[in-house]
C-alpha cells in the first residue's frame, strides 16, 4: 500500500476485525451502512461541520508553550487545543458524529462506557442537544475519582450506572455496556467512545477525530511554515493519538509518539501500557494488543488517570507499532502529575491527567530531538474534573495533610 | 477425501428425537466452585438426565453472561481456576460417563492457548468440540482448520437478528448443533422464553433440512424445556443449574436436572 492514511478497517494488518456475539453482527452491519452512506453524503459533512463550528468551537486553537519548552531542551513545543472544545476534551468530536448517525438509524436511546467521565459528559451532551436518552455505564471506582463528571453527566439529564464487576473501570464499563446493547439494540446505539472495539469502530471514531490532525497540519504550515518534526499524544483506547496522527501518517519526516500510562512505573506489574508490555489478543470485539495472563484472561491496569486505566488499545496503533511507524512509551504516575503541574505554572493551563502523559513525553522527547525541533502536542482535555486529585496528590486542600 | 466421523453431539441430539424425546443441554463451569467440585457436579448433571454437557471455561470478560454465570466464574478463577484444567476436568468426565462433553469458551483464552493446540489436547481429552459465543464464522478460519483436523464438533450462533445468509452459514459451518439465540440477552434466567426462539428455529429449518437446532438463554423451567422440545431438538440450561447449585449444593442441582430432565420422558 502506498498510503497509510488510506487504511480502513476491519482490519489493520493482523488486528482489528469483529468479535462478538451473533446477536450483535447485525446492528454492527447497519452501523457500517449508515456510516458509508453518510459519509457519501455531503449533507452529512455538512451538517457536522456546522455543528463543530456554532457547537463545538472548532477550529480549535494552536498555542506556543515557550516557557514550558524551556524545561524539554532547546525544542519548541506546540499544543492543539482540544481542552478548548465544548465539553472540554477532543470526545465531542467522535460523540456529535455518532449522534447524527443515531438519528439517521432512527434509534432513539444511546448507551456509553467512560473511564475519566469525558466521554460520557460528551455523550449525555449530545443526548441532550438532540433528544436522546443516555444510559452512562462507568466503573465504580472512576465515579468516585471522577465525581465531578458524574455529577455533569447526572445534571444534563443522563443516567449514570456505577459498573461493580471485575476490576470496577474502564474494562468493566466496556463489558456492561456490551450487555446492555445486545438486549436492547433495536432502539439503541452503543456510542464507543474510543477507537477501540469491532469494526467499524475503530474506523469510524478515528475519521470523526481526524479533524483533530487535518485543522493542526494546515494551522502548522499556515501560522510557522513548516510541519513538526514529532507528534506527542496519550494513548488510553487512542481516539485523541489516532486523530492527531492520522492526517500526518504519510509525511515521513514527523515521527510519532504515543505515550501509555505507566501507573507506578514501567518497571513494576502496576501499568497501563498495553503497546509495551501486552501481547496480541481479541478483547471487546478486536484482536490487537492487550495486558493477559499465560491463560488469556485479561489483567487489570493500574493509572492514576482513569481514562488510560485500560488493558486495551485500538487495532489501528497495534498496527502502526508493528510497523514501526509510531512508537509508544510509558509515562508514570509522578511523571505526568509533575507535568500537569509543571504546565499550569508556566502557561496558565491545567490540563487532564490523561493528557498530562502526553505532556511528560513532550519534556522526555525534547532532550533527546535534535535542537531547534518542534513536537506537536495533542492537548486532548482540560484538568477540571481531575481537581480533586491533584489536590490530593500534591496536598494543597486547606487542612490536607497527605499531601506529597 | 477423508471419511469424517458422525459427531458425538449430534448423534445423541438424533437418537432422542427418533425415539420421540426431547433433549437437555445442561451447561456448567468448569473450576467452579473448585475444580473437583466442577467434575462431580458435571457427572452428577450427566447421570441424573442431561444428553449433552456445555462445559464452561471461566474468563474475565464474559460479555454474554448474565450475574449468576458472572459470579460463578468469577469465583472460579478467584479460586485459581487454570485453562489447562479445562482438559482435566474433560477427561475426568468423559472417563465416568458417555454424555459428549462440549466446551464453552470465550475466544481469547482458546487464541492465547494456540487453536491448534487447544483443539488438539481437547480431542485427547475426549471432549466433543466447541461453542463459541464471541466467535462467529466470518473470523473463525483458524477454527474450522483445527476442528477438521481432529474431528471437533463447532457450534456456531444463530441470532433473532441474523440475516437468512447468515444462518445458512451457521447451518453449513455447525457441527454438532446450531445454538438458536432465543432471545436478543445476555444468558440468565426469564420467566418467558421469548417466541422469537421459534423464529430462529424455523429460520434454521428453511436453511438446511440436515442441521440440529437447540435453543438456549432464559430456559429454566420443566414447562419450557417440553415447550422448547416441540419445535427445536434440544433446551439448553444454564444458570438455573448454576443457581440451583449456588442455592443448595450438588443436592439441589441433581433435583433440578432430574426435574428438568423428566418433563422429557
Ligand atoms: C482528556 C482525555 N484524553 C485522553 C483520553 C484517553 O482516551 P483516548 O486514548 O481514546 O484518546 C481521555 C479518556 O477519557 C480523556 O478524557
Amino acid at each position: 500500500m502506498t498510503n497509510l492514511r488510506d487504511q480502513v478497517g476491519p482490519y489493520f494488518g493482523e488486528f482489528g476485525g469483529r468479535f462478538v456475539p451473533e446477536s450483535l453482527i447485525a446492528a454492527l452491519d447497519q452501523l457500517e451502512t449508515t456510516y458509508q452512506a453518510a459519509k457519501a453524503d455531503p449533507s452529512f459533512q455538512a451538517e457536522l461541520n456546522e455543528l463543530h463550528r456554532t457547537y463545538t468551537g472548532r477550529p480549535s486553537i494552536i498555542t506556543e508553550a515557550k516557557r514550558f519548552a524551556a524545561h524539554a531542551g532547546d525544542v519548541r513545543i506546540f499544543l492543539k487545543r482540544e481542552d478548548l472544545n465544548h465539553t472540554g476534551s477532543h470526545k465531542i468530536n467522535n460523540v456529535l458524529g455518532q449522534a447524527l448517525l443515531t438519528k439517521r438509524m432512527g434509534k432513539t436511546r444511546i448507551i456509553a462506557e467512560t473511564g475519566a467521565g469525558q466521554h460520557g459528559v460528551a455523550s449525555a451532551t449530545a443526548a441532550a442537544l438532540f433528544g436522546l436518552e443516555c444510559v452512562v455505564y462507568m466503573g465504580e471506582v472512576d465515579t468516585e475519582r471522577q465525581a465531578l463528571n458524574v455529577a455533569r453527566m447526572r445534571l444534563l439529564g443522563a443516567q449514570v450506572i456505577p459498573v461493580k464487576t471485575g476490576s470496577r473501570t474502564l474494562k468493566d464499563a466496556i463489558n456492561e455496556a456490551l450487555r446492555d446493547w445486545v438486549a436492547n439494540v433495536d432502539n439503541t446505539h452503543y456510542l464507543l467512545g474510543t477507537v477501540a472495539g469491532p469494526h467499524p469502530f475503530p474506523t469510524m471514531v478515528r475519521d470523526f477525530h481526524s479533524v483533530i490532525g487535518t485543522e493542526a497540519r494546515a494551522q502548522m504550515l499556515q501560522e510557522y511554515g513548516f510541519l513538526p518534526d514529532a507528534l506527542a499524544a496519550c494513548v488510553g483506547g487512542g481516539s485523541n493519538a489516532i486523530g492527531l496522527f492520522h492526517a500526518f501518517l504519510d509525511d515521513e519526516q514527523v515521527q510519532m509518539y504515543g505515550f501509555e500510562a505507566a501507573g507506578d512505573g514501567m518497571d513494576t506489574p502496576r501499568h497501563a501500557a498495553t503497546l509495551n508490555y501486552g501481547r496480541p489478543g481479541v478483547l471487546h470485539g478486536a484482536r490487537s494488543y492487550m495486558l493477559q495472563d499465560e491463560d488469556g484472561q485479561t489483567l487489570e491496569s493500574h493509572s492514576i488517570s482513569a481514562g488510560l486505566d485500560y488493558p486495551g488499545v485500538g487495532p489501528e496503533h497495534s498496527w502502526l507499532k508493528d510497523l514501526g511507524r509510531a512508537q509508544y512509551r510509558g509515562i508514570s504516575d509522578a511523571e505526568a502529575m509533575n507535568a500537569l503541574r509543571l504546565l499550569s505554572r508556566t502557561e496558565g493551563i491545567i490540563p487532564a491527567i490523561e493528557t498530562a502523559h502526553a505532556l511528560a513525553g513532550a519534556l522526555k522527547l525534547g532532550k533527546e530531538l535534535e535542537p531547534g525541533s518542534s513536537i506537536l502536542v495533542n492537548l486532548s482535555g482540560r484538568g477540571d474534573k481531575d481537581m480533586e486529585t491533584a489536590a490530593k496528590y500534591f496536598g494543597i486542600l486547606d487542612g490536607a495533610s497527605d499531601g506529597k | 477425501m477423508v471419511l469424517r466421523m458422525a459427531s458425538k453431539t449430534s448423534a445423541a441430539l438424533s437418537s432422542r428425537k427418533q425415539s420421540g424425546n426431547g433433549s437437555l443441554i445442561g451447561y456448567f463451569p468448569a473450576g467452579y466452585p473448585t475444580l473437583d467440585e466442577s467434575i462431580a457436579a458435571a457427572i452428577a448433571m450427566c447421570k441424573s438426565g442431561i444428553d449433552v454437557l456445555e462445559l464452561g471455561v471461566p474468563y474475565s470478560d464474559p460479555v454474554m453472561d448474565g450475574l449468576v454465570i458472572q459470579a460463578a466464574t468469577m469465583q472460579a478463577l478467584e479460586n485459581g481456576f487454570k485453562l489447562k484444567q479445562t482438559f482435566e476436568a474433560v477427561s475426568a468426565i468423559t472417563a465416568a460417563v458417555d454424555t459428549p462433553v462440549l466446551v464453552m469458551t470465550y475466544w481469547n483464552p482458546v487464541l492465547s492457548y494456540g487453536v491448534d493446540k487447544f483443539a488438539r489436547e481437547l480431542a485427547q481429552a475426549g471432549g466433543a468440540g466447541l461453542i463459541t459465543p464471541d466467535l462467529i464464522p466470518d473470523e473463525a478460519q483458524s477454527w474450522l482448520e483445527a476442528s477438521d483436523k481432529y474431528d471437533l464438533d463447532r457450534v456456531f450462533l444463530a441470532a433473532p437478528t441474523s440475516s437468512p445468509e447468515r444462518i445458512q452459514r451457521a447451518c453449513n459451518l455447525s457441527r454438532g448443533f446450531v445454538y438458536a439465540v432465543s432471545t436478543m440477552g445476555i444468558t440468565g434466567a426469564r420467566n418467558e422464553v421469548d417466541q422469537l426462539a421459534k423464529t430462529v428455529v424455523a429460520n434454521i429449518r428453511e436453511a438446511s433440512t440436515e442441521a440440529l437446532a437447540a435453543v438456549g438463554i432464559g430456559i429454566s423451567t420443566a414447562e419450557q424445556v417440553a415447550d422448547v422440545n416441540r419445535y427445536a431438538d434440544g433446551a439448553i440450561v444454564g444458570s438455573a443449574f448454576v443457581r440451583a447449585y449456588q442455592d443448595g449444593g450438588l443436592e439441589a442441582l441433581i433435583a433440578k436436572v432430574s426435574e428438568l430432565a423428566s418433563s422429557l420422558k
